[in-house]
């Protein structure tokens, strides 16, 4: 399933067919079909999240092992974070940079064991960042594509963890940013406390071929907690509410961690990128990754201009909604010296001007 | 109710006019709300203000997409569905009566002459795919 995505039609998740009978609206995502939506919308399925439990089919991401005695060496040499911090079980999140400092992706490693260590990487960008880990790190360790064997389900939501307890009691992480493995209808998953929406939850990564019966296992088992499944549409409002960035969106090979306000995934040492990320920081970034709240009416959206008086500073990368925190939100780059929290600039919503206040942290946090 | 009823006029950006008399009452068909999905904010001219056929009179905004607004026919805006800007999902529920968008007195009545039947909509919509 990870071919390019330049062939024609787009690519299916081993639960395309679940989405159509399950009535999504399916679209071309990045060369994957993928739901946008299912029945009820993407504002039912946003709170469904924050209040219950949803399901969302991310078998499009990447898989990427590493294995060998010196894999972790390996690892290191290609994401910014102290891989070093890891124990077996244990995963972070991360960059991984070009030696220039552009963010080449961003994702999450897991260490299975000190010589086994997987990192699951964005969809769009699964060939350029298998290339780019070989390039730089195949001479340390066994580097394998495992994107075409591997499903993942994301399970997210105040009740996840319950779900979670009943069908695999012994394979509960006990904490974020943990994993264990578990066998799951007659497959062995490894269930991740990993999420892209701001809520307690896990992403179970299957088989390909396992992953429509565990699919149906938490839609069946689940239906008791609320559990609906969700689209790309509501992964997005969820994630932006939660201030996450979306690669392709709000950071790109043009931009650096430190930029991003990612340089709190930037502890490693010895990867690529390291001379040029510790010189934008020792200089200071000239631009930055900021969050805005919309006064007033308006969404301003991903390319809109951002205004400081009838000057044009920087760009909105994400902007929507924000069905929990209220009102419509955003982030964008502006100019270093504008991105102090309380800042109130302008978004050109197509010849409309709408305020923004720069403001900190994420718009929606959950009480836990 | 039919998706697209008999008795309306219909554009090819998807706007709905009810003629009565003299005056055009307009709003956005089903098709549109299918694709917009969740509206959120719908902006509205004011009362009183000059609208131009096939030209932007307003703007509808989903999570996912925004939308311009066309006019189907030139003239005055009459009356302005207000309520709808407070309560956008009215317009998901009920695209082709509580979620009607402005009412406008015409200038100019033969411009309904360009404007669709259901049934020439509807295989408009075919043609589109």
């Amino acid at each position: 399933m990870s071919h390019g995505p330049s062939s024609g039609e787009p690519k299916r998740t081993p639960l395309y067919e679940r989405h159509v009978a399950l009535g999504a609206k399916v679209i071309d995502f990045g060369g994957w079909a993928m739901p946008v939506q299912y029945a009820t919308g993407i504002l039912d399925e946003h709170k469904t999240v924050r209040e219950a439990i949803g399901a969302f089919d991310v078998s499009h991401m990447g898989e990427i092992t590493f294995r060998g005695p010196r894999a972790a060496e390996a690892v290191q040499r290609i994401v910014t974070n102290d891989v070093a911090k890891l124990v077996d079980g244990a995963a972070m999140y991360t960059t991984t940079c070009r030696e220039d400092g552009g963010i080449v992706d961003d994702c999450i490693v897991y260490r299975e064991t000190a010589d086994a260590f997987l990192i699951i990487v964005n969809a769009s960008n699964i060939e350029k960042d298998f290339a780019h880990f070989r390039k730089h790190a195949s001479h340390l360790a066994t580097i394998e594509n495992l994107s075409d064997q591997t499903g993942l389900i994301a399970v997210q939501g105040p009740k996840a963890l319950s779900l979670i307890a009943e069908i695999a009691p012994d394979a509960v992480p006990p904490r974020p940013f943990t994993f264990r493995p578990a066998p799951l209808c007659g497959a062995r998953v490894t269930i991740a406390r990993t999420g892209y929406t701001g809520e307690d939850g896990v992403e179970i990564a299957t088989p390909a071929a396992k992953t429509g019966e565990v699919w149906d296992l938490l839609l069946s088992r689940g239906a008791k907690f609320g559990l609906k499944p969700i689209g790309l549409g509501a992964r997005d409002t969820l994630r932006l509410e939660a201030r996450l960035c979306l690669y392709g969106n709000d950071i790109d090979e043009e931009h650096n961690p430190i930029e991003a306000g990612l340089g709190w995934v930037v502890k490693g040492k010895g990867f690529v990128g390291e001379e040029a990320i510790a010189k934008v920081r020792a200089e200071k970034p000239k631009r930055q990754l900021i969050g805005f709240k919309v006064r007033g009416r308006g969404i301003a959206r991903h390319g809109y201009p951002i205004l400081k008086g009838s000057e044009t500073v920087g760009v909105v990368t994400s902007g929507t909604v924000a069905p929990t925190a209220g009102g419509a939100v955003g982030m964008g780059y502006v100019p270093s010296a504008l991105a102090e929290p309380g800042t109130v600039l302008v978004a050109d919503c197509r010849g409309k001007p709408a305020e923004i206040e720069i403001v900190k942290g994420p718009f929606y946090k959950r009480v836990s | 109710m039919a998706e697209y009823p008999d008795d309306l006029r219909y554009t090819k950006e998807h706007e709905w006019a009810r003629v009565e008399g003299n005056r055009v009452t307009v709003g956005i068909t089903q098709f549109a709300v299918d694709a917009l999905g969740d509206i959120t904010q719908v902006d509205l001219p004011k009362e009183g203000e000059a609208v131009t056929k096939d030209s932007i009179f307003g703007t509808v905004e989903s999570v996912k997409a925004v939308s311009d607004l066309f006019s189907p026919v030139s003239g005055k805006v009459m009356k302005v569905n207000d309520p709808i800007t407070d309560s956008p999902e009215t317009v998901n529920e009920d695209c082709y009566d509580e979620g009607w968008m402005i009412v406008v007195e015409m200038s100019n009545p033969s411009e309904l002459d360009a404007l669709m039947n259901a049934a020439q909509y509807e295989e408009y919509l075919k043609e589109q795919g």
